[in-house]
């Protein structure tokens, strides 16, 4: 959005913005004590949250130290077994950036609330526990992370306070994490060491040693998080616009009918939704996918006014120059788009299954991607992820996969998706597959 | 990926890559969840009580669906015990905008003899608090509602913390915190089982900052409550509790006239008010920066029961 378009400029608001975190790091490493760390050392934790834990803590750990994981363990179960069963979401800010803060568990069979916390992220912070360095684990998130399309990872070398800040050590773990990261090709990797209990080099710096000298390569875990850039990955040259809703106030039918005074809206049609991808522009010629018809973009109109352009993830109402006909679940895209390439009936994807029940080949399920929701049957699974070795491997012995597995399938759709790859745009690209029977979502998918 | 990406960033120069701020990619969250509920859902409604979240919800539906009409009603659960300001508020505000408002009133439950009153004006801290829950699940049977946006955020209690956008309700309106749906990328599952309706939270991710920063930036007018004025309260466990017709000082009680406004709107019963003396959007912004409680801590006494009080609500199909 340009300057001069911006509908509101205020005093706050027109500088911040928002980073989406996403947690990740084995079931001890911490991570309930790094989040509660940050929000306490941010001064984002209020006076009555902070009685609560205090007097929490004392319940369960008698007088003396306050757990800063109970801030974040929010339900009766989790507080009752001590450990985090589903993504939590916290907030906090430090003036020029704001942080959304998907707080995922550790655990192996939580794989899929990892995925589902990072579907969303910017960046993961995997925790390493110093004394363990590099596990399983940290290899399987940072992997996830990838698979994701997450392209910042940062490791935070947690408890180092009980290794005392044994250089070599930090040293071992993060040519290890970096090489790891190289990879699975993850553009941007930092290797932060902390101590979340003591609160080292989290929020403050506190006592680092000289090994981690005080300079911009050198940040706090915060200082990190707010000046890593991202704006730059949004997909800014396909154009993509997934029609959602069609606002016709003059339409005959349906819910949306006009208003008795608005009788000049008798012609409006709007086509509303959420930019996916590419830059919206008036006057540019776009085709309405899957019928091919071209047209220009007539204007972009938002409550507050019309706009010079659009981009993701901006949610605008487009108006075609011509009369064309346009439904949700159509989309706009570049006018030197290759039709044939992006509408597919047939696709390979990467899915996380969700579901107790296993997922086998020749099963049919709902399929909801972008605005267009199809049925779609598993042609075959071709392989299954080896959480412990990463390898892909032959699926299971009933040629499926289960609960928290990762694998890759081959599709077939029944209205044909208007995709790219997930690699190209995380929003075209994306898919979750649900359950005619229970409509659970059994699964997330990204397309290959 | 890399490739790809690389591309991109050398492609587009100008403002394009600036990217939006905040409170613009929060309201752009919230405009494509309230679309894909009108989309994907049959009979959607909106709760709106005439406090500043669901004041919120109402701008971002002008946002999401003007210059057409709103798909749902509006709808209004009315414990008998609310701020006139407030009342006055909600329904000229439902006119100004020309859509459909509901009132469903607790009185009305309690006259069918579905619930006892919870409220006995002899009976210290007693609410209606409870008996809104049943009020609500009447109201969505009678009209059908299968989908109702609500305008809680995860910030004001842990419990909301672990609580999906889209938030199922079995037959008798109750969360069950441990079988939620994955919820991934901007992909939400409106589908329903028989008897099932989602309650649907847009500004999931909002703080009360970010509220009350919107509501600034968007010159929204809300209900006299919330800035200050001189008002008649008493104290009691803490916290300021305004002297009405449903709530009288106990013995020992003294009334005081103080400065006051709410941080949250609600029954007269259990929503205390804060001292201030900010009287424009700009310092109630200014004042909820600078706060060290919490909206819900500070004010509702419904919060304060238990550990867990809001998920045990939440379980039995309060909002």
């Amino acid at each position: 959005m340009t300057t001069a378009t911006t509908p509101h400029a205020g005093p706050v608001a027109a500088t911040a913005d928002l980073l989406r975190v996403a947690t990740a790091g084995s079931v001890d490493d911490g991570k309930s004590t790094l989040i509660g760390r940050l929000l306490y050392d941010s001064k984002q934790v209020l006076v009555d949250q902070l009685e609560q834990v205090q007097e929490a803590s004392v319940r369960r750990h008698g007088a003396g130290a306050v757990d800063l994981s109970l801030l974040t363990d929010g339900l009766r179960a989790e507080r009752e077994q001590g450990i985090t069963i589903d993504v939590a979401y916290r907030y906090f800010t430090t003036g020029d950036r704001s942080f959304i803060l998907a707080d995922t568990p550790g655990h192996v069979q939580y794989t899929r609330n990892m995925v589902t916390g990072a579907s969303t992220a910017d960046l993961v912070i995997v925790l390493v526990d110093a004394r363990q360095g590099v596990i399983e684990q940290t290899r399987r998130h940072t992997f996830i992370a990838s698979l994701l399309g997450i392209r910042h990872v940062t490791f935070a070398v947690n408890k180092m306070d009980l290794v005392d800040w044994d250089e070599e050590r930090f040293r071992a773990i993060e040519a290890e994490t970096t090489r790891i990261a190289a990879q699975l090709g993850i553009p941007d990797i930092h290797v932060i060491p902390i101590s979340a209990l003591e609160g080292t080099n989290v929020v403050d710096r506190g006592d680092v040693p000289g090994w981690y000298p005080e300079d911009a390569d050198h940040p706090t875990l915060l200082r990190h998080l707010q000046t890593v850039q991202v704006a730059s990955d949004r997909n800014l040259t396909d154009v993509r616009f997934p029609v959602q809703w069609v606002i016709r106030p003059g339409g005959a039918v349906g819910r949306d009918g006009v208003r008795a005074a608005d009788a000049d809206l008798h012609d409006y049609r709007g086509y509303a939704g959420q930019v996916a991808g590419g830059v919206l522009r008036p006057g540019d010629e776009v085709q309405v996918l899957p019928s091919g018809v071209r047209t220009r973009i007539a204007r972009i109109e938002t409550f507050d006014g019309d706009l010079d352009e659009a981009t993701a993830p901006m949610s605008v109402t487009v108006h075609l120059q011509d009369d064309v006909d346009v439904s949700r679940g159509d989309v706009l895209v570049g006018a030197g788009d290759d039709a044939a390439a992006l509408c597919r009936r047939e696709f390979e994807a990467d899915v996380c299954w969700m579901s107790d029940r296993p997922l086998r080949p020749g099963q049919r399920l709902l399929l909801k991607h972008t605005t267009t929701t199809t049925v779609a049957k598993v042609d075959a699974v071709l392989d299954r992820l080896d959480l412990h070795t990463l390898d892909r491997v032959a699926p299971d012995a009933a040629g499926g996969l289960e609960l928290n597995d990762i694998g890759r399938i081959r599709l077939r759709v029944k209205r044909p998706l208007v995709a790219d790859p997930y690699d190209v745009d995380r929003t075209t690209g994306a898919f979750i597959l649900v359950d005619e029977g229970t409509n659970d979502t059994v699964a997330g998918g990204m397309i290959r | 990926m890399s490739d790809a990406t690389a591309d991109v960033t050398t492609a587009v120069q100008g403002p394009a890559v600036a990217g939006l701020s905040k409170l613009r990619a929060l309201e752009s969250e919230a405009i494509h969840v309230m679309r894909e509920v009108a989309a994907e859902l049959e009979r959607p409604a909106l709760l709106f009580s005439g406090g500043k979240d669901s004041i919120v919800l109402l701008r971002l539906a002008e946002k999401a669906f003007r210059p057409g009409r709103f798909p749902f009603p509006l709808v209004h659960v009315d414990t008998g015990h609310n701020f006139d300001e407030v009342l006055d508020f909600r329904d000229r505000r439902a006119a100004e905008l020309g859509e459909r408002l509901i009132v469903a009133r607790v009185q009305d439950t309690i006259d069918a003899g579905r619930v006892a009153d919870g409220y006995d004006p002899a009976r210290p801290g007693s609410s209606r608090n409870q008996q809104q829950t049943q009020t609500l699940l009447d109201c969505i049977e009678e009209h059908r509602f299968d989908a109702c946006f609500g305008g809680a955020r995860r910030d004001e209690e842990r419990a909301r913390a672990k609580e999906r956008i889209f938030s199922f309700r079995d037959d008798f309106g109750g969360w069950d915190p441990k079988n939620q749906r994955p919820e991934l990328w901007n992909l939400y599952n409106g589908r329903l089982r028989s008897g099932e309706n989602v309650r649907v939270f847009p500004i999931s991710n909002w703080t009360e900052l970010d509220v009350w920063q919107y509501i600034a930036e968007e010159r929204l007018v809300l209900p006299s409550i919330y800035f200050a004025h001189e008002r008649e309260v008493v104290r009691r466990n803490g916290m300021l509790y305004a002297v009405s017709p449903y709530l009288r000082p106990h013995e020992g009680e003294t009334v005081e006239t103080l400065s006051v406004r709410y941080r949250t709107v609600g029954d007269l019963t259990i929503t205390g008010a804060v001292e201030s003396t900010a009287s424009t959007l700009e310092d109630v912004v200014a004042e909820i920066a600078a706060t060290r409680v919490t909206e819900r801590g500070e004010t509702r006494a419904d919060d304060r029961v238990s550990e867990a009080a809001m998920e045990d609500r939440k379980v039995q199909g309060y909002f």
